[in-house]
């Protein structure tokens, strides 16, 4: 495997995240945390200093977490709600759904930690499955950052969106993939890379191992476009369109289960637009087995290897 | 569906509007009462029309939102959006209708807008859709939603300063769901005075009697063991419910009614039977209750 001879810096992106949360709070005292005993895990000790009274802990109840949230916007607020994306997603569905998303209600809803972050502690901590979740639901805009500027401008964009909103924040290092002076637009997607060859999708955590894959399949001959597609939902569906007509195949990068998340988000548009190859690289239908987080994307083939082996498998080349 | 007309002779609501205490006390029972005695006759009208609705549970409940509608709550048709109104979230959503028929009877909703209850396309669903109806504070239906979500709102009021109240009505057998304890429990941390709930206590859920379901009781003792200050009101009683909501709070203390009430009441052949959970009442037992609910 071919990388380059500089380690890029790598980052927690819960640092831009809780750095962005108090420029908020500061600047609007509608803006308040609701936390389920996530204080530390997301970071927000910070927070809580300065804003005692607004950082809301209920504790570990989940679904009173995401309903006093809609409270909070009833009653005028801008809320976050701060907590591990599996607890948040899996525990309180229906009041994602309800409270926050058929209620249209502005909340952000903050997955600490999401994808295989967890690694080791095992599939009830993973969550690899709430971006197929939470892509069906209406109303809800569905955001996979992939650095600290991505995370901090999809924070802004939420506070000020009038609907409800999910923000994966993830605590594995990332380096910075998006250029100077990039501005987070939902339903946009950003060219990272030009190609005519084929075009990887991806977000979040994985847009790295993307562009490092772009890389090694120039050496093949192979010119891969790479697009970072921080909304699952909506998605950039010209950008996805586009890449179908314009390159021979596309392979869908994500920290998530194949079934259903950016994968699925991409092929409903492909085969309705103009079908063409698609593969998908991410967690098939299993439960994860223990591993740390980077070991289990090396086993998952969610590496460069993994994206080049599947663009060739498109191709056939 | 039923193919029965959409208003039923003699069911029209006018609008009652809301009662000030100025009036005094016997005057405010009076028009909460004959208020109640409309709401209910509308009600079942709308409930046939539909072919559809949930006239066990609304029926034991339309005396406590009368109450808090058509006197307690402080809001007006011109501030349904005003951040100090008073809130009132109806978590036993299945009850929409009646809150429907409240809203109008309140001058909050208008009247004609009932005879499309749970037609197409109309406003008014099945259960409550705060983006559609003006006056509706939280979208309900699935049961175990409404406490969570009045205590986030009456925190905003604290961290605010505010005195504005908040109300959450709750169904018996709704308690079962746990999400109600995690939110009883941050409601008594954060000292919530301004947040009453009221447990419509029918003793009756879909199926079954709540007792003999999976047990609420000593409901009293449980609701005090997590920190409310509990009163016990006839659910019913229409002086009694004013005079338990209109008492000023416990200090730091959030307060737990329990409105004792009767599924189906008034109606002789609906009261305290299960089957009236959502069963659909044909011509002649409209008429039938219609004629129960004849005189103030």
């Amino acid at each position: 495997m071919t990388t380059s001879t500089t380690q890029p810096v790598l980052h927690d992106c819960r640092d831009a995240y809780a750095a962005t949360l108090i420029e908020l709070a500061q600047a609007d005292p509608r803006v308040v945390v609701v936390v389920n005993d996530s204080v530390g895990s997301s970071k927000l000790g910070e927070f809580k200093r300065r804003f005692p009274d607004r950082l809301i802990n209920v504790g570990i109840a989940e679904q009173d977490m995401v309903g006093v949230a809609a409270g909070l916007a009833n009653g005028g607020k801008i809320p976050f709600v701060s907590a591990a994306s599996c607890f948040l997603t899996a525990r309180a569905m229906e009041q994602i759904k309800v409270d926050a998303a058929y209620s249209n209600h502005n909340i952000t809803l903050c997955g600490m930690s999401p994808g295989m972050a967890y690694g080791e502690l095992g599939p009830t901590h993973h969550s690899i499955e709430d971006l197929a979740w939470l892509r069906v639901i209406p109303n809800l805009t569905v955001v996979v950052p992939s650095d600290p500027a991505e995370t901090a401008q999809a924070i802004r964009w939420a506070a000020d969106h009038s609907g409800p909103v999910f923000v994966r924040v993830s605590r594995m290092g990332v380096p910075d993939v998006n250029p100077a002076g990039y501005r987070f637009a939902p339903g946009r997607a950003t060219t990272l890379r030009d190609g005519d060859d084929v075009t990887i999708v991806a977000n979040g955590t994985v847009v790295a191992p993307a562009l490092d894959a772009a890389h090694e399949l120039s050496h093949l001959g192979i010119t891969a476009r790479v697009l970072s597609m921080p909304t699952v939902k909506p998605l950039d569906v010209e950008a996805v369109v586009a890449a179908a007509r314009e390159t021979a195949a596309i392979v869908t990068v994500e920290e998530a289960l194949t079934t259903g998340g950016l994968g699925g988000a991409v092929a409903e548009t492909v085969v309705q637009h103009h079908p063409v190859p698609v593969r998908f690289v991410g967690v098939p239908d299993v439960f994860a087995p223990t591993g740390s987080a980077r070991w289990l994307l090396e086993h998952f083939h969610i590496s460069a290897a993994g994206i080049v082996e599947a663009a060739r498998l498109a191709l056939g080349r | 569906m039923s193919a029965a007309p959409i208003t039923t002779p003699g069911t029209a609501l006018p609008v009652l509007g809301r009662i000030g205490a100025e009036a005094g006390r016997e005057a405010v029972v009076a028009h909460i009462r004959e208020g109640a005695r409309l709401i209910r006759r509308r009600d079942i009208a709308m409930i046939h029309s539909a072919g559809l609705g949930h006239v066990g549970g609304e029926f034991s409940v339309i005396d406590i939102l009368a109450t808090l509608y058509l006197h307690v709550l402080e809001i007006s048709a011109g501030r349904l959006d005003d951040p100090e109104r008073d809130r009132l979230i109806l978590s036993k959503g299945h009850a929409a209708g009646a809150l429907y028929a409240t809203l109008a009877a309140a001058g909050l909703l208008d009247p004609a807008a009932l005879d499309t209850f749970m037609r197409p396309l109309s406003k008014l669903n099945g259960h409550p859709d705060r983006t559609k109806v003006p006056g509706v504070e939280a979208n309900t239906g699935p049961l175990g939603h409404g406490l969570p979500v009045a205590v986030g709102t009456a925190l905003a009021g604290k961290l605010d300063g505010s005195r504005r109240r908040t109300f959450v009505v709750l169904g018996d057998g709704e308690l079962q769901e746990g999400s109600n304890w995690e939110a009883l429990m941050t409601a008594a941390h954060h000292r919530l005075e301004h947040l009453t709930a009221v447990v419509d206590r029918n003793r009756l859920q879909q199926g079954a009697r709540v007792a003999e379901t999976n047990d609420l009781d000593p409901l009293a003792d449980k609701a005090r063991a997590f920190g409310w200050h509990v009163v016990e009101v006839d659910g019913h009683d229409h002086g009694a419910l004013l005079d338990t909501f209109t008492r000023p709070p416990v200090p730091g203390t959030p307060t737990f009614v329990i409105a004792h009430t009767v599924k189906g009441h008034p109606i002789s052949f609906m009261s305290d039977e299960v089957a009236w959970h959502h069963k659909v009442p044909n011509t002649d037992e409209v008429a039938a209750a219609l004629a129960e609910l004849e005189t103030p």
